[in-house]
């Protein structure tokens, strides 16, 4: 495995991201009337340009963005979106507007990358669950939800026995014939865990830092990510989250709080990087499954349609792409924003440009490709 | 073998009805029989409440926790392990899986445990009186930020997800249904918080505004007329989606698994009839809930469906803590203890979102398999723990043991549990690498360690992550 390959990290801003509030158009005067309770004030605005700013809790962003290593993908989403937490993640993790789809797209992409499953670590997500964008038959994912160093089986059996009990119970998760697919599921995790667990648990070993991560869940996370991209190991897939956008109240300083942790979280994670030149060749993608409604509801925003998504990294080609859907009431759908850019465009610029794969198959369609990446 | 076939239904009732038990208890009720056990389930209020005196004296900030773990897990830890009502417990876990409410939000252990006590007292009851209850539950209503809906400014979350996770299912109602059902619910808020310093946490109380309700005329599901929330419920529960939806998920909890609830809307259930006879009971009962589990309870489907549906976290270490014993006195370390089930993905209190768990196949991934497994071994390898050494006189009576003996004593007394035959092979020569096993002639120390050992290669099977 070749240590430069490109690498994906995703973050998942769960619970419905309030697009208007994180991309604001503060030249707008429909943004002023459709915000009495939660917008932005002007001063705590920083400006991108003469048309969109950021609020002050994002400001670790601002870096980015003067950098033009920060791309903004606008009005993101799909028709007739559900308001549905539940199913409009669902179609974002697996591209299938239509149907419950079981496969997700970076499952997909995993496969592509790692037809025989010679690198089980490949994909590691960082948490207690498995997201569904990462589930593809055959594909092994390292869920880590702990410190890393304390990923692994029976960690109480010690010494010489270990060894011998270890091969016993791979034996007893050997795959068996006509037990089903849950039993086989079974066997997989268990038999790509068990490979997997003395490659990462020794990656922390091999790390350290002058950068300072602060104390959040989504820092931890990262850092995390961080440790195994410097530890070589050949993981290409990173996934994280961080909640619970679903800011219908107390949207101020909800909203704050979740962003300030973001950003500052991915400021460190960069930083920490670049220290050890390993920035070059990771992509950041960071999307939640709706945008919230236009018009605040007295303290906090509704569910939406439209949304944003961001990619970072040091190829990305800063700038915005495509642009806020119309805010006037003629043109919301429901009182939402009409996405104008299919989630699956996102996808396959990175799949195209980046990754060097034929978004096509895996996406489920042909979409536009936005030039955010070289 | 009439013994081992009651012995082993029994088990199932009671991993499912409950979290599982020792092969006392199982003889106990098996002896009274299927239906009596089912019966004495289904009435909580003739087995003795948990003795709250032990948590306070051991325990006391976990009686009122306030917002930070891990007490509030303490609370209902001590109350999973300890109650002699395991169905009136495991239904309050079904209606938390439902009725999904989260401290990450409502930042008050305090309110979400008085939550769980509701589903104690109501959760065996009727449906209906339990929509009115939780509508009326300020954590609910701070969760989903009713106190926001207004008459002048209409939230939605509670009026969506009461349709959408609650009662109806996706694709049973419109935008405009959700809509008017937020208006409905209007000036359904709860009394001013007062600020925690200097005084603390104070309870949450509801309150009705009639100022802050909208009155005006509304048209949902068909109906029109100035509705209020009661009117909402009335509407929806004689809808034929929400008897459907509820009895699919006690079908989901109680029978076998499911796919997930957002492919409910497309596809089937795994057993129509099922959920029909379920449905069925839950309306010519007027949606009693206690009237559909007994149904449920005493149906073949029920009986049939042994290890058909894979162990949620709680399941897991509530069952391995009650099967070992000794977590009976919630002693200092019970805080680590009771963050276990959130190590598997399963934070009790702390759902990841109103959508709750996703369950059945979706428990396991690399992380939380080795949680659980971890968490088991650990357990059942202490050969000083009651359940454990429970086990271990047991075999100890039959004289020495050979290994299929070693195997095949350990497998029926820890469920009785069937694995195929290829695992049993491996156990099988994981035995035979022992030999012969003895109490006598100062082998028992070794023995008890075997037995120990073969305990913990059995609940690090597959076949031991189903229930």
């Amino acid at each position: 495995m070749a240590t430069n390959d490109p690498c994906v990290v995703v973050l998942q801003l769960t619970g419905g991201n309030d697009y208007i509030n994180t991309m604001i158009p503060y030249n707008n005067p429909l943004y002023r009337d459709n915000r009495p309770a939660v917008g932005i004030p002007d001063n705590n605005i920083i400006h991108l340009d003469s048309n969109y700013g950021i609020p002050d809790y994002m400001a670790p962003m601002k870096k980015f963005w003067d950098d033009k290593k920060l791309a903004v993908l606008h009005g993101v989403g799909f028709k007739d979106s559900p308001r549905s937490h539940f199913r409009a993640m669902d179609i974002w993790h697996t591209c299938e507007p239509e149907k419950v789809g079981t496969e997700g797209w970076l499952g997909r992409v995993a496969r592509e990358f790692d037809p025989n499953k010679e690198n089980v670590v490949q994909v590691v997500s960082m948490g207690p669950s498995l997201p569904r964008s990462l589930v593809a038959p055959g594909v092994p994912v390292a869920c880590v939800a702990g410190p890393l160093e304390r990923y692994g089986f029976l960690p109480q059996v010690q010494g010489n026995e270990r060894a011998h009990v270890l091969d016993r119970f791979a034996k007893m998760y050997s795959p068996a014939i006509g037990s089903g697919p849950v039993m086989d599921y079974l066997s997989e995790t268990a038999i790509d865990s068990l490979k997997g667990e003395d490659i990462i648990k020794v990656v922390p070993q091999k790390y350290s830092s002058t950068v300072q991560y602060p104390n959040s869940p989504i820092a931890r996370k990262l850092k995390g990510i961080a440790q195994v991209h410097i530890g070589e190991i050949g993981t290409r897939i990173f996934y994280c989250d961080h909640s619970t956008f679903d800011t219908h109240a107390g949207q101020n300083p909800g909203h704050g709080n979740l962003w300030k942790a973001v950003s500052e979280g991915v400021e460190a994670f960069f930083a920490d990087l670049r220290e050890h030149n390993k920035a070059d060749n990771i992509v950041m993608l960071m999307f939640s499954e709706f945008g919230r409604r236009v018009h605040d509801n007295g303290s906090g925003t509704d569910h939406g349609a439209g949304g944003v998504a961001f990619v970072l990294g040091e190829k990305v080609k800063g700038g915005h792409y495509g642009e806020m859907p119309s805010m006037k009431a003629e043109h919301l759908v429901q009182g939402d924003l009409d996405p104008n850019m299919d989630f699956r465009s996102v996808y396959s610029t990175i799949l195209d440009k980046w990754l060097d794969l034929n978004p096509v198959p895996i996406v489920n369609g042909t979409f536009e490709k936005p030039a955010f990446l070289n | 073998m009439a013994y081992q076939d009651d012995i082993g239904l029994m088990a199932h009732l009671m991993r499912r009805a409950g979290f599982g038990a020792g092969r006392d208890e199982l003889e106990a009720r098996a002896a009274k029989g299927y239906e009596a056990t089912v019966e004495e389930l289904l009435h909580p209020e003739t087995q003795p409440p948990v003795d709250a005196y032990t948590l306070l004296r051991y325990q006391p900030a976990s009686l009122l926790p306030g917002g930070q773990p891990p007490m509030g897990n303490v609370n209902w830890l001590y109350y999973l392990v300890n109650t002699q009502r395991p169905l009136e417990e495991k239904m309050a876990l079904f209606w938390h899986h439902v009725f999904a409410t989260g401290n990450s939000k409502v930042d008050n252990y305090d309110q979400l445990l008085e939550q769980i006590e509701l589903f104690r007292e109501h959760g065996m009851g009727n449906y209906r009186e339990l929509l009115s209850i939780v509508a009326r539950n300020p954590t609910m209503i701070f969760w989903l930020d009713n106190q926001q809906n207004h008459g002048t400014a209409v939230n939605e979350n509670w009026g969506r997800e009461l349709l959408e996770l609650f009662s109806l299912g996706a694709s049973n109602y419109t935008e405009k249904d959700v809509r008017e059902c937020s208006r409905a619910f209007t000036g359904w808020t709860f009394e001013t918080k007062i600020p925690r310093a200097p005084y603390g946490r104070f309870p949450w109380k509801f309150e009705y505004r009639p100022e802050d309700h909208d009155d005006g005329e509304k048209e949902f599901l068909g109906y029109k007329g100035h509705f209020n929330g009661e009117d909402i419920l009335d509407i929806i529960v004689q809808q034929p989606a929400c008897g459907k939806f509820i009895c699919r998920h006690l079908y989901n909890f109680f029978v076998a698994d499911e796919p997930q609830v957002p492919a409910w809307p497309i596809e089937a259930p795994r057993d129509q009839k099922a959920i029909d006879t379920l449905v069925e009971a839950f309306r010519d009962s007027k949606f009693d809930m206690r009237s559909v589990l007994r149904v449920m309870f005493n149906s073949d489907f029920f009986k049939n469906a042994r290890f058909q549906h894979v162990k949620s976290p709680a399941e897991v270490v509530v069952g391995t803590l009650r099967f070992v014993g000794g977590h009976e006195v919630p002693r200092p370390g019970y805080g680590e203890l009771s963050m276990n089930t959130a190590y598997m993905g399963q934070d009790l209190l702390n759902p990841p979102s109103v959508e709750g768990w996703h369950t059945g196949k979706e428990w396991i991934n690399s992380g939380s398999l080795m949680a659980r497994i971890n968490f088991m071994a650990e357990k059942v390898g202490d050969t000083s723990a009651p359940g454990v050494r429970s086990i271990i006189d047991r075999l100890k009576t039959r004289g020495s043991l050979s290994p299929a003996q070693l195997v095949d004593g350990c497998l029926d007394l820890l469920g009785p549990v069937e694995v195929n035959p290829d695992t049993k092979q491996q156990l099988l020569s994981q035995a035979n690498e022992w030999g012969q096993i003895s109490w006598s002639n100062g082998g028992s120390h070794a023995a008890d360690q075997h037995v120990g050992q073969m305990l913990q290669l059995i609940v690090a099977t597959r076949e031991y992550q189903f229930a």
